[in-house]
């Protein structure tokens, strides 16, 4: 079986994320870059499906600049077998995306794709409810553990009420939530064979995908500024503020 | 429990990748393409933790990629105007600028930035750069180096392996490089075993603050130096400030107090940011915000506290060693030279043999003893210090005789043989409001599952003697606020938050008992540095 597995290159999670003074996006001057942390735990779990004795492929995709490459080797150094690079210039939006990976399922004959539920970057979560939709398959999405026997997957989701177990036929999308598992360390050894490893670059323009963004990003705006509480004296001090402020 | 450990074989193995680690691994590949140079870093990435000035002289640059300028790093400036001033409370008094200090003809740069691109120089070359792969411990055999230990990662707070744990592996070399920078954890344990410093004086260190700041449009004058003496540092402590205006209204904004000060209730962060609320610089600053902020220890002992430069199997280089020239206030060009010169030495002699001797005739050795007095001299405060930075000038290094330097950790005054110092600092309004919101300038981060990186093997010391002694100095000289008494039930205790840590060293330099020792964490821990 082939599982393709996502990974988006976002703004290190550690990183105190920076607006751009005109609004125009935010500032990737110096920033760390890394995988989005949901799509290292679905890389680590497509490992897992492999190291339990599943005949399986393991491949990276990743969109966006030649840079990319090097979350890809990331990748390759934690064990996928080889990573394909979508090279695009463009602004990534969850329908480009998941139209790409539809491409890719076709050209791979994929029997199961995983993804992060969502990037910290931009927060969409839609990427793989999309994908399901355009390839007519399953989905399972939020994932806290997965298992796979005869080509039916058993999948815990995690879901306001709690937690949901669903069973799906392949092919099909599983996106990951947090407990899914924690991803493993990159060994330098690994590091090491991961440059001999294929590393593929298909251009954007070669996959034939409609690429025009449905969304219009008018402003970027950092959060508004927090303003300091206020400590009173007594009981009667804090009604009388309440009240001030309308609250009482 | 037996841990097995993967071994990987190369030519030359570097420890750090700053300005003397890629200058080194570069020289290395110029010279002998075919050796294989395996470069070590515990940062999450090159330049995450390299925190400098900077206005650096670019003719070691120059020589080892002479296209630089063609696509030069993200930040560089040429420096247009020097200005040096005295600070009092209220005013700002011009002095004339010492001639060390003219910076016609160099470049502000971010050295993080510039280590990032030369770490792309160098794997271009096919130098192997590991960035989040710390050297923890040297490997020692028959009394020779043979490479380094790098860190575990997934250990358990206890320091047993936790489920994903993976043993880090020991690289073997024929020769080691460390270029770990100031204090560096590998070489301060190998000075130690083979006696590097027997015959210099003990090392003397500075701690550094910077901050880069976005400001409003129109208030920076690109290339514009500024260093300051005087407040808010009376005249005893040795230090000053830095503003370097950058391009795109971006500023530079620094602090450096030497580290052989006496007053045990001295805060250095406080004093930097009392520094940024001067008359003459909170205009330049209100309104604008920081970008990126931390700190750094530096070396000062200049060649007179400089170790052997080589041992059996091992050499160091920069200010793992301690080439810095203080009076320039610059350490980039001795490193990047320092490199060089390693890389040179060793594709001719394929050993560290003679590595000293050949620094030693070298033009860097020339630089740093010109100056060698000039540090020292301000042992006895500003006054006298800048008297003696005069008359080394003047006779041009020539004075027949070499100040020495003394150890930090025993510079301290007990309390009691001082006057309490009177303070008259101002209420500050700039960020950080303190330590705390400091740290989150650095973007520092330590997973909190891993055993502590910064060890204190003797608590007792802490809640006794030193708390009488010197009120706990590390509660204040710690720029990010990693050590707390707290006190529990009546019992006060050592808090130690080491996610906090942004890797400075100056724990491992001041403590007044050497009490605490600053380890490595797992790789990629530690601060991550944008542009400074």
């Amino acid at each position: 079986m082939k599982i393709l597995v996502g990974i988006k290159r976002v703004i290190d999670f550690s990183v105190r994320v920076q607006v751009k003074k005109d609004g125009s996006g935010v500032n990737t001057d110096g920033v760390k870059l890394s995988i989005n942390p949901f799509d290292e735990i679905a890389l680590e779990e497509a490992l897992r499906i492999r190291e339990k004795g599943m005949q399986a492929e393991v491949v990276a995709v990743s969109i966006g600049p030649a840079e990319v490459q090097q979350q890809l080797r990331t990748a390759l150094a934690m064990g996928v077998d080889r990573a394909v690079l979508v090279e695009t210039g463009e602004v990534l939006q969850p329908l480009m995306v998941a139209r790409i990976f539809h491409e890719l399922t076709k050209r791979e004959n994929a029997d199961l794709v995983i993804l992060g539920k969502q990037a910290i970057d931009d927060d969409c979560n839609q990427t793989g409810q999309m994908l399901a939709a355009l390839w007519d398959r399953p989905q399972a999405t939020f994932a806290s553990k997965v298992e796979l026997k005869d080509k039916t997957l058993t999948v815990t989701r995690e879901v306001d009420a709690g937690l949901e177990t669903i069973s799906v036929d392949l092919p099909a999308v599983v996106t990951t939530d947090l407990r899914l598992n924690t991803p493993r360390f990159v060994k330098m050894p690994d590091i090491m064979k991961a440059r001999s490893k294929p590393l593929q670059t298909l251009k954007l323009d070669d996959l034939g995908v409609a690429k025009a963004p449905e969304l219009e990003i008018t402003n970027y705006a950092p959060p508004p500024q927090r303003v300091g509480g206020k400590k009173v004296a007594d009981v009667p001090a804090l009604i009388s503020a309440l009240k001030e402020r309308g609250v009482l | 429990m037996q841990i097995q450990r993967e071994i990987m074989t190369y030519d030359v193995v570097i420890v750090g990748a700053g300005p003397a680690g890629l200058a080194c691994a570069i020289r290395l590949k110029q010279l002998k393409p075919e050796s294989r140079v395996c470069l070590l870093e515990k940062g999450s990435m090159v330049g995450a933790h390299i925190l400098s000035g900077c206005v650096m002289e670019p003719a070691p640059l120059d020589e080892l990629l002479p296209d630089w300028r063609k696509t030069p790093p993200a930040i560089c400036v040429p420096a247009a105007k020097d200005e040096f001033v005295l600070l009092t409370k209220n005013r700002r008094i011009k002095l004339p600028t010492p001639p060390q200090m003219r910076n016609r003809g160099n470049v502000i740069i971010s050295l993080g930035s510039l280590c990032a691109w030369l770490a792309q120089q160098a794997e271009a070359l096919d130098v192997e750069v590991f960035p989040g792969f710390p050297a923890a411990a040297p490997l020692i055999e028959n009394g020779k180096v043979i490479g380094v230990r790098c860190g575990d990662m997934g250990l358990n707070k206890d320091g047993t392996p936790g489920p994903n744990f993976a043993a880090g592996v020991d690289i073997h070399a024929a020769v080691t490089v460390l270029a770990e920078g100031c204090r560096g954890s590998v070489s301060k344990q190998l000075i130690h075993e083979f006696k590097l410093n027997a015959e210099c004086s003990p090392q003397t260190y500075g701690i550094g603050f910077k901050e880069l700041w976005q400001l409003p449009a129109g208030r920076v004058k690109p290339g514009y130096v500024q260093h300051s003496v005087g407040w808010p540092l009376d005249s005893k402590p040795y230090g000053g400030s830095f503003l370097y205006h950058l391009d795109q209204d971006r500023m530079y904004v620094g602090f450096v107090a030497g580290l052989d000060y006496e007053d045990p209730e001295f805060k250095p962060f406080e004093a930097f940011q009392q520094f940024k609320h001067h008359p003459s610089v909170k205009p330049l600053l209100e309104g604008g915000e920081i970008i990126s902020a931390g700190s750094r220890a530096l070396i000062e002992g200049g060649l007179q506290s400089l170790p052997k430069l080589e041992m059996p199997g091992a050499l160091l280089v920069g200010d793992a060693a301690g080439t810095m020239n203080v009076p320039k206030i610059k350490g980039t060009h001795m490193a990047l030279r320092s490199g060089m010169l390693a890389a040179e030495h060793l594709v001719e002699h394929g050993s560290s043999e003679g590595f000293d001797a050949r620094w030693r005739a070298s033009p860097s050795a020339r630089e740093l003893h010109k100056v060698r007095n000039i540090r020292p001299g301000f042992h006895k405060g500003l006054w006298s210090g800048l008297l003696y930075a005069a008359l080394e000038t003047v006779t041009l290094g020539k004075l027949p005789w070499t100040l020495k330097n003394h150890a930090d950790w025993k510079s301290l005054n007990k309390l009691g043989e001082r006057a309490p110092e009177t303070e008259d600092y101002v209420t500050r309004t700039l960020p950080p409001k303190d330590r705390l919101s400091s740290v989150f300038f650095a973007a520092t981060r330590h997973d909190e599952h891993q055993p502590a990186h910064l060890k204190v093997p003797d608590t007792n010391i802490c809640v006794g003697r030193c708390a009488t002694e010197y009120d706990n100095p590390c509660t204040r000289f710690c720029p990010v606020q990693v050590y707390e008494m707290v006190e529990e039930n009546g019992v006060k205790r050592l808090q130690i938050n080491a996610a906090n840590c942004v890797h400075c060293k100056t724990c491992d330099i001041k403590d007044p008992y050497e009490n605490i020792l600053w380890t490595t964490p797992e790789g990629g821990s530690g601060p991550n540095y944008q542009n400074l």
